[in-house]
């Protein structure tokens, strides 16, 4: 959970940093897309650094989707005998619903954000188009924005407790409060930097 | 004040179990739990009915045999209060309080309130002891300890392995209770030198004993009657992966 936790999170930065290209202009942008398609070519194959990336990625999401299936199957083993009175939470009870139904928020998005804008095929503008305008066209209706600002904000509260609680399981928190504030703080700066594109779209500042 | 009980009754481990409604009369806010559960049996007892069995020992707060869950909460919703410790005074006259037993696996109840906890004992056999003879307690100038480090071995060793984290977790670990252990002993000279192999021997005990998985809710600590921190987990988890390097 938690290595798998943070090579996504790793990741997120750099599409985060990726999209903040949009503010720089379309040509930029599409440079940017296509820079990642290109990088280190001739010395690595055209692709080469972005199909690495993807099959870490891809690996990642599945064990980290596995481990938390089984994290789910332990603990349904551990308590058989469900308590009659509804388990009144002591800690703010976010942990666990966040967590739990975040995580599938997050991957159905996940799902749709792909095809929409990876694949085109959700997209009004089609896979043929280019990113900048694939970008423009699926956020120009207000129930994708909407949706993605949904998800966008389950990943940021997910992420407040995942980061921590990473640095948790690996042993590393040990009186080291100061840890939960940066998960927080990296949570909403991911979670601002996400927001910032489609919002820049919705009121007009980006065409 | 008069109360209103909904206790669960199990008459032996393979029987089937359910909730019961009783009227507690008279309830003095001066009472602890136990004490009303008390007035409680001794109306049973006289009315020839089977009392409600509940573990209990020392009701000062430091043997750890006392816990229920009161109103879905471990040991009731006063914070670092064991259930001996939980006064009446913090109900109300009119009150409907809900009493069940610990639930996990691992803790199987033995009837109605009692559940049997040996899957701790076995997890400190597994490792939760210095196998050098230390012998009688030295003197305190002896070996010098840091400040820091006997104030986490202590802040640790407060722990009365009441289960309460166990009953508290939403996965049913016993993480809070395990690491509480392993710091108290690893950070003392005496129990250093086993310290990542205890870490790993004791670990491995919690999850063959089907204890659940840590995914930090913080619900253990919460509910803790001691307030051991899950910083006693972080130094668990690290002592684990250096014994499994
Ligand atoms: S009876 Fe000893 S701690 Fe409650």
């Amino acid at each position: 959970m938690a290595v798998t936790g943070a090579i996504l999170v790793l990741f997120l930065v750099g599409h985060m940093v990726g999209n903040l290209k949009t503010f720089a202009g379309p040509e930029a942008f599409n440079g940017y897309a296509l820079w990642l398609r290109e990088v280190g070519y001739p010395l690595v194959p055209k692709r080469g650094l972005l199909t690495l990336v993807e099959v870490v990625l891809v690996a990642a999401v599945v064990l980290h989707i596995w481990s938390a299936v089984a994290l789910y199957r332990r603990a349904a083993a551990a308590r058989p005998v469900r308590y009659a009175t509804r388990r009144r939470s002591q800690a703010g009870g976010y942990v666990v619903h966040i967590m739990r139904w975040g995580g599938v928020t997050i991957a159905l998005f996940v799902v749709y954000h792909l095809l929409d804008l990876t694949f085109g095929v959700a997209n009004p503008a089609g896979g043929a188009a280019t990113p900048y305008t694939r970008m423009i066209e699926g956020f120009s209706r207000w129930y994708v924005t909407l949706f993605y600002a949904v998800a966008v904000i389950m990943v940021g509260l997910h992420l407040r407790h995942g980061l921590w609680s990473a640095f948790q399981t690996l042993g590393l928190a040990r009186g080291r409060q100061g840890l939960r504030v940066f998960a927080a703080l990296l949570s909403a700066v991911l979670v601002l930097g996400f927001l910032s594109v489609p919002f820049a779209i919705m009121i007009g500042v980006v065409k | 004040m008069n109360l209103t009980l909904k206790i669960w009754r199990q008459h032996s481990p393979d029987e089937p179990g359910q909730m019961v409604k009783y009227h507690v009369k008279d309830v003095s806010p001066d009472m602890s739990f136990l004490e009303m559960l008390d007035v409680l049996n001794e109306g049973l007892i006289l009315a020839g009915d089977d009392p409600v069995a509940f573990d209990h020992d020392c009701r000062e707060g430091i043997c750890g045999m006392c816990g229920m869950v009161i109103n879905g909460v471990a040991h009731g919703e006063q914070k670092a209060t064991t259930t001996c410790q939980l006064h009446m005074r913090h109900f109300k006259d009119g009150d409907v309080v809900t009493i069940e037993p610990w639930r996990a696996a691992p803790f199987p109840v033995i009837k109605d309130l009692v559940v049997d906890r040996s899957a701790f004992d076995r997890i400190i056999q597994a490792g939760g002891f210095v196998s050098v003879p230390a012998g009688a307690a030295p003197d305190a100038h002896a070996v010098p300890v840091p400040k820091g480090d006997a104030d986490d071995a202590f802040d640790a060793a407060t722990c009365i392995g009441c289960g309460a984290c166990v009953a508290a977790c939403p996965n049913g670990s016993a993480s809070l209770f395990t690491g509480a252990k392993i710091t108290h002993l690893g950070s003392l000279p005496q129990g250093r030198p086993e310290r990542a192999s205890r870490a790993k021997t004791m670990v491995e005990q919690m999850d063959l004993e089907g204890f659940g998985g840590c995914t930090n809710t913080g619900e253990c600590t919460a509910v803790c009657p001691k307030g051991i921190s899950l910083d006693v987990i972080a130094r668990m988890n690290a002592d684990f992966l250096k014994a499994s390097r």
